[in-house]
C-alpha cells in the first residue's frame, strides 16, 4: 500500500514543519489519514481488529512524534483505536450471541479459534461470557473476578470453523467486511463529530449569554466565533472585548469577523486586559487542548486571563470540542506542552542584530527572546467547559474523557518501546 | 471706539519691560535667591538652564549634579538643551515685535480675553483636570488663537458674559476692552479659583473702604460676570461696584479663612468629565489646540477625552505664529508631548517645569498688577494648554500644585527680580530633591534587594527601575533581567537596547508569556506613574497583569516611585479615570506585514479600538514601594501623603 504510505509521509511532514494550524484541521486531516490507512489495510483472515490496531498503532505513533504538541493527532489516534475495539465488540457479541442462540452445541468445535498469534487461547465459555458481560451492565460480581482482555479478543473465526461448508464462509467473508465497514463508518462519524462540533457548542449559546452581556475572549478561535454568533442570531445583544493574542495577533482576525457578522466588538491590547474585566460578564475562550485533569492548554496569554478572571470572580467559560478532550494528565505543562516560536515575532532581526553581538565572553549571549506558543490554565481557574455534550466541571473531564478513549490506547508509543 | 482701539498701543510700551528681564536676570538672583547648595547658580542662559537637571552620574558627589553634562545612555530622557528655545524666543521677539507682547497684555485687559484666563485656571487647579464648577454661564471661550481680535467675534463672546449686568459695554459693537479708555483702570487679571476667594475675603474686608472711593468702573460688570461664576451670587452683586478699589489693593488678607481656602484647594478637584456635551463644549471652544474628537468611541470610555490623532501637530504648528500669549518655552514642550517626544512621568514633569522656569525669567509683572496672581494665571493658562496637548499626569498635578503654592506665598516685600529668582530657586530645587536625589535614594535601597543569581522581571520601561538595574550591574552583582513588553508603544525594546549595550543578560518577551517567564522570576520590578493612597499603583497598562501574574506564583513585586508622585486621590479600577492613546496604533502592528486584518474593516461602526494607556494595580499585588522616604508596603502611602504634604509643598 506505497499510496497510503505516500499520504502518511506527506501528513508526518506537514505536521514536522507544523504547516497545519489549528486542531481541528488537525482531527480532521489525522482521521481522513486513518480512514484510508483502514480502507487500505489488508486484513488476515483471523484476528481482522488486532491488525488493524496494530497498523492504527504504528502510524499513530509516528504522528505524535511528528507533532507531540498537538495534541489532537493523538487523541484521534486513540479514539480510532477505541472505534476499532468498539466495533470488533459489537460484532463479537452479536456473533456471540447469534451463536448461542442457533449452535448450543457448536461449543466443542472452535478450534479454529485457537490459531491466533498472540493471544490467549480461550474456550468458547469464556468467551461467551465476555459477551454475556458486554451484554450486562457492569456487575459487581464482574468487577471481583476481574474481566478477561476480551475486548480484542478476536472471534471472527470462532463462529465460522469448518465444521459448517460453504454458507460458514459466506459468513465469515461478510463478516471481515462488516467489521472494516463499521469501522469506516465510525470513522467517518468521528470526522462528521469533528466538523460540526462547532454547530453542537453554538446550540448552547443562548442558554449562557444574556442580554446586553459583555465578554471577553483572546485571541482567534473559530469555535467561539460560532458560538458568539449564534448568540447574535438568537436576537441577544451584547458587546465582546477582542484581546489581540500577541504575538500572533489572532484578536484581529476574530474582530474582523465578529464586526462582519454585525457584533459589537472593541479590539483591546493584551495588557488592558486586567483593566477591562472589570467590566465584563463573561470570559468565552477556545483552547488548544483540555487535558484529563480539567487543565486546559491554550493560546499564550490564557493564564493571565484566567487569574484576572478569577480575581474579579468572572465565569472563565471554555469551548472545546470532543477532538480536543485529551486523556493525559499534564506534568509540567507549561514547559513540556509548550513550543517556542521563531523570536521574530517579537525582535526584528535587522533591529536587534547589533545587540544579538554582545556576547559576555563565553559564547552565551546576552540577549534571549522567549517566544511560547501555548500557555497552562489549571482546572481551578476554568468555570466551565462547553463541549459538543453539554457544559461541564472540569473535575468532570476525567469521566467524560473515559468515554471516548479504551484505556488501552492511552499509552500509543508503549508496544513501540516494548517491541524495540 | 477710537479710544478704545487706542489702548493697543498700550501694550507695546511694555514689550521693552518684558525683555528686560532677560537682558539682566543674573544679578538679581545672585542678590536674592535663598543658598542653595545643591544647585549651581543659575546662569540666565537659557541653553544651559535646560541643560538636563536629572542626569545622574552615579559616582559623583550630590551637588555637581546640575551642571552635569548629559551621559549618552541616560535612562531619564530630558529635553535636549536646546538652542532652539532660544532662537525661538529670538525669532518671536523678531518677528511678533507688533503683536507678541500686546496680546498678552490684552489677554489680561480685554474681558473676553481674561474669561479665557479665568476658565483656564479653574481648569487647571488640580493640575489640570478640569473643574465642575467651570464658569458654566460664560460662555466665554474666545479661541486663543484669534486673539488678534477680529472684534465681530469678540464682540458676540463678549456679550454673553456681560449679560444684562454690563451697562455701558453692552451697546458698544466692540467691548471688547471697554476698560480701555481708561488707561489709568486697573487690568482685570485672570483668576483662579483661589485667586477669586482671596478676591471675594478682600471685598469684604474693604468694603467699607471702598464705599469712599467708589468711583463706578466700567469694569466693575465685567467682574460681576466673572465673579459671578464662582456660585456666590448674592454677595457678589452688592460687592460690585467695590470690585475694581479693591482689587486695585489687593494683598492677602484674612489670614485664618486662607488657611482653610489652602486646605480646600489641596483636595483634589472633580475632573472634566468628557460625556458631559455642554461642558465638552465649552472647553473646546475655550482651547488652543484644536483637537477633533474621534467618531468612534468605546461605551465605557466616554468620560474620556479621545481626539483623532494626527491631526493637532500640523495644525498646531500652523498656529505657531498666531499664538501670541504662548511662550515659546512653552509651546514647545506642548508639542513635545503631543507628538510623544517626551514621555516618561519624570521627563515630562522636568520639562515641565523647566519651562515654566524659562516663563519665570521672561516674565515680567504687567503694570498696577500682582505677581503672584498675574504670574499664576499665566501657568494656569500654560497648564491647560499642556492638558490639551496630552493629558497631565498625576506627578504633574502635584508639581503645578507646588509651584503655584511657592508663588502665591512670595513675600510681598520682595521685589520682582527676587521674587522671579526665588521661584526658579524653587523649581530647580524641586526638580533636584523631588526628582534627582529621590531618584538616587530609590537606587541606592532597590539595588540592596538585588542579590546575586536574582532573575528579575521589570515590564516596559520606567527610568528609576532602568537605573536600579544598571546600578545594581555596576555594583557588580550577577543577574539576570527579564524584560517584559507590550504593545503597541513597546518600550520595553529601546530599554532593552540600553540593558545589552550595558551587558547585562536580558531575555525579551512580550506581556502574554509572561505566566512561562515567571517560574524563574525571583523579583520583579515596576515603575509607577503614580502611588494613589488606597495604596493602588497607577502604571502603565499591563503593570497589574504582571502584578498579578507575580502574585499568583509568590514572586515579590517591588515598586519604585519616587513620593512626589503619590497622590490622595483613590481609585479602585482603571476606568474612571484614565488616557487614552491613539486608537489607530492598534489595529496596525509596525513590522508585521501578515498581520492586517483589521485594514479595511476599520472603519466599520461596530469595531471599536481601545488604546488605553494606564492600569491601576490593586494594592494587594504590591508588596513593596520603594521611594525617597524609604521602602513602604502600600498602605503606608497615605500616610506618607499626609505627612509630606506640607513638605512636598515647601520643600
Amino acid at each position: 500500500m506505497p499510496d497510503v504510505q505516500a499520504l502518511v509521509n506527506e501528513f508526518l511532514n506537514k505536521l514536522k514543519k507544523r504547516k497545519i494550524e489549528g486542531s481541528q484541521a488537525t482531527a480532521k486531516q489525522t482521521a481522513e489519514l486513518l480512514r484510508s490507512v483502514i480502507s487500505q489495510q489488508r486484513v488476515p483472515r483471523t484476528n481482522q481488529a488486532g491488525a488493524l490496531i496494530d497498523a492504527v498503532r504504528a502510524i499513530g505513533e509516528q504522528l505524535i512524534v511528528a507533532n507531540p504538541i498537538e495534541l489532537a493527532v493523538g487523541n484521534i489516534v486513540r479514539r480510532v483505536l477505541h472505534i476499532i475495539r468498539e466495533e470488533d465488540l459489537s460484532l463479537t457479541t452479536a456473533a456471540v450471541a447469534e451463536l448461542n442462540l442457533s449452535t448450543v452445541s457448536d461449543d466443542d468445535d472452535d478450534g479454529g479459534g485457537g490459531d491466533q498469534d498472540d493471544r490467549p487461547v480461550l474456550s468458547a465459555a469464556a468467551v461467551a461470557a465476555a459477551a454475556r458481560n458486554t451484554l450486562r451492565p457492569p456487575s459487581l460480581q464482574m468487577l471481583l473476578e476481574g474481566a478477561p482482555d476480551f475486548v480484542a479478543v478476536p472471534r471472527s473465526s470462532s463462529s465460522g470453523g469448518d465444521s459448517e461448508g460453504k454458507s460458514k464462509s459466506m459468513d465469515r467473508n461478510s463478516r471481515t467486511r462488516k467489521l472494516k465497514h463499521d469501522i469506516i463508518e465510525a470513522v467517518n462519524e468521528l470526522i462528521q463529530d469533528i466538523t460540526t462540533c462547532h454547530e453542537l457548542i453554538a446550540e448552547q449559546a443562548v442558554e449562557h449569554i444574556h442580554q446586553n452581556e459583555v465578554i471577553l475572549t483572546l485571541g482567534s478561535s473559530k469555535t467561539v466565533l460560532e458560538f458568539l454568533c449564534a448568540a447574535k442570531e438568537k436576537k441577544r445583544s451584547f458587546r465582546v472585548f477582542v484581546a489581540e493574542g500577541a504575538p500572533r495577533y489572532q484578536g484581529h482576525l476574530l474582530a474582523k469577523e465578529l464586526v462582519a457578522r454585525g457584533l459589537q466588538t472593541t479590539l483591546i491590547t493584551d495588557s488592558a486586559v486586567f483593566a477591562m474585566i472589570s467590566r465584563v460578564n463573561m470570559v468565552i475562550v477556545g483552547s488548544h487542548a483540555v487535558m484529563a485533569n480539567g487543565g486546559v492548554i491554550a493560546p499564550v496569554g490564557m493564564n493571565m486571563v484566567a487569574l484576572a478572571a478569577q480575581k474579579h470572580a468572572v465565569p472563565f467559560v471554555v469551548l472545546a470540542g470532543s477532538h480536543k478532550l485529551c486523556p493525559l494528565y499534564p506534568h509540567n505543562p507549561e514547559v513540556l506542552l509548550n513550543e517556542l516560536r521563531s523570536p521574530s515575532e517579537l525582535l526584528d532581526f535587522g533591529e536587534f542584530s547589533d545587540c544579538l553581538d554582545f556576547g559576555s565572553g563565553d559564547g552565551s549571549p546576552l540577549l534571549h527572546v522567549v517566544n511560547p506558543t501555548f500557555d497552562y490554565v489549571p482546572p481551578k481557574a476554568v468555570s466551565l467547559f462547553i463541549t459538543d455534550t453539554g457544559g461541564h466541571n472540569p473535575s468532570y473531564m476525567y469521566r467524560l474523557i473515559a468515554d471516548y478513549y479504551s484505556a488501552d490506547d492511552l499509552v500509543v508509543q508503549r508496544r513501540h518501546a516494548a517491541g524495540n | 471706539m477710537d479710544a478704545r482701539r487706542g489702548s493697543l498701543p498700550v501694550p507695546r510700551v511694555r514689550q521693552v519691560g518684558f525683555f528686560t528681564p532677560n537682558a539682566q536676570p543674573a544679578p538679581t538672583r545672585s542678590q536674592s535667591g535663598p543658598p542653595d547648595s545643591s544647585s549651581p547658580p543659575l546662569s540666565d542662559s537659557p541653553a544651559s538652564n535646560s541643560l538636563s537637571p536629572v542626569m545622574i552620574p552615579p559616582p559623583r558627589h550630590h551637588s555637581d549634579n546640575l551642571a552635569a553634562a548629559p551621559r549618552p545612555t541616560s535612562p531619564l530622557p530630558v529635553p535636549e538643551p536646546s538652542p532652539f528655545r532660544r532662537r525661538g524666543a529670538d525669532n518671536n521677539n523678531a518677528l511678533l515685535v507688533g503683536s507678541y507682547n500686546p496680546a498678552e497684555t490684552l489677554l489680561a485687559m480685554s474681558p473676553s480675553s481674561s474669561h479665557v484666563g479665568d476658565g483656564e485656571s479653574e481648569e487647571t487647579m488640580s493640575g489640570g483636570w478640569f473643574r465642575r464648577s467651570n464658569s458654566g454661564k460664560l460662555a466665554s471661550s474666545l479661541p486663543s488663537g484669534t486673539f488678534d481680535f477680529s472684534p465681530v467675534q469678540s464682540t458676540a463672546e463678549a456679550l454673553k458674559p456681560n449679560k444684562v449686568q454690563n451697562p455701558v459695554g453692552i451697546s458698544a459693537p466692540k467691548e471688547q476692552q471697554p476698560e480701555a479708555p481708561s488707561s489709568s483702570k486697573q487690568p482685570k487679571p485672570k483668576l483662579t479659583k483661589a485667586e477669586r476667594r482671596a478676591l471675594q475675603e478682600s471685598q469684604r474686608a474693604a468694603k467699607a473702604a471702598a464705599k469712599a472711593g467708589g468711583g463706578k468702573s466700567v469694569a466693575a460688570p465685567e467682574e460681576v460676570a466673572t465673579i459671578k461664576s464662582v456660585k456666590q451670587h448674592q454677595t457678589q452683586k452688592k460687592d460690585a461696584p467695590q470690585v475694581a478699589v479693591s482689587v486695585a489693593a489687593s494683598e492677602r488678607k484674612g489670614g485664618d479663612k486662607s488657611q482653610e481656602k489652602e486646605r480646600r484647594k489641596d483636595a483634589p478637584a472633580p475632573r472634566m468629565q468628557f460625556d458631559d456635551k455642554s461642558r465638552v463644549e465649552k472647553a473646546k471652544r475655550r482651547s488652543v489646540v484644536d483637537q477633533t474628537e474621534a467618531k468612534k468611541r468605546v461605551e465605557l470610555f466616554r468620560h474620556l477625552p479621545q481626539y483623532e490623532h494626527g491631526t493637532q501637530l500640523a495644525d498646531l504648528e500652523s498656529k505657531f505664529l498666531q499664538l501670541d500669549p504662548m511662550h515659546p518655552a512653552i509651546y514647545k514642550v506642548g508639542l513635545q508631548y503631543l507628538a510623544g517626544d517626551i514621555s516618561g512621568g519624570n521627563a515630562r514633569c522636568i520639562a515641565m517645569l523647566q519651562a515654566f522656569q524659562q516663563v519665570v525669567k521672561d516674565y515680567s509683572t504687567p503694570p498696577e498688577k500682582t505677581l503672584p496672581r498675574d504670574l499664576t494665571a499665566k501657568i494656569s493658562s500654560y497648564v491647560s494648554f499642556f492638558t490639551q496637548c496630552r493629558p497631565l499626569s498625576m506627578s504633574m498635578g502635584n508639581a503645578i500644585r507646588f509651584l503655584k503654592n511657592r508663588i502665591a506665598k512670595l513675600s510681598p516685600s520682595l521685589s520682582e527680580s527676587e521674587s522671579k529668582s526665588s521661584i526658579c530657586t524653587d523649581i530647580d530645587r524641586f526638580i533636584n530633591e523631588k526628582i534627582v536625589l529621590a531618584d538616587r535614594v530609590i537606587v541606592q535601597h532597590a539595588s540592596s534587594k538585588v542579590k546575586d543569581g536574582d532573575v528579575l522581571l521589570v515590564y516596559g520601561s520606567s527610568c528609576v527601575v532602568e537605573m536600579v538595574l544598571l546600578h545594581s550591574h555596576e555594583l557588580g552583582k550577577q543577574f539576570r533581567v527579564i524584560v517584559v513588553d507590550s504593545r503597541p508603544k513597546l518600550e520595553g525594546k529601546a530599554l532593552l537596547r540600553r540593558l545589552v549595550a550595558k551587558g547585562v543578560h536580558c531575555t525579551y518577551t512580550h506581556i502574554n508569556a509572561v505566566s512561562y517567564v515567571m517560574h524563574e522570576v525571583t523579583k520583579v520590578f515596576l515603575g509607577a506613574s503614580s502611588v494613589l493612597s488606597n495604596g493602588t499603583v497607577y502604571s502603565r497598562v499591563g503593570t497589574a497583569c504582571v502584578a498579578m501574574v507575580a502574585h499568583a506564583f509568590r514572586v515579590p513585586v517591588i515598586i519604585c516611585c519616587e513620593a512626589y508622585k503619590f497622590h490622595e486621590r483613590v481609585q479602585l479600577d482603571s476606568i474612571c479615570s484614565n488616557e487614552l492613546g491613539d486608537p489607530d496604533a492598534i489595529g496596525k502592528v509596525p513590522g508585521r506585514m501578515d498581520v492586517n486584518y483589521l485594514n479595511d474593516v476599520s472603519n466599520s461602526g461596530n469595531l471599536q479600538l481601545l488604546n488605553l494607556m494606564y492600569d491601576a494595580t490593586p494594592a494587594d499585588y504590591v508588596s513593596m514601594i520603594v521611594t525617597d522616604y524609604g521602602m513602604i508596603p502600600p498602605t503606608s502611602v497615605p500616610v506618607i501623603v499626609r505627612e509630606y504634604r506640607r513638605d512636598h509643598l515647601l520643600i
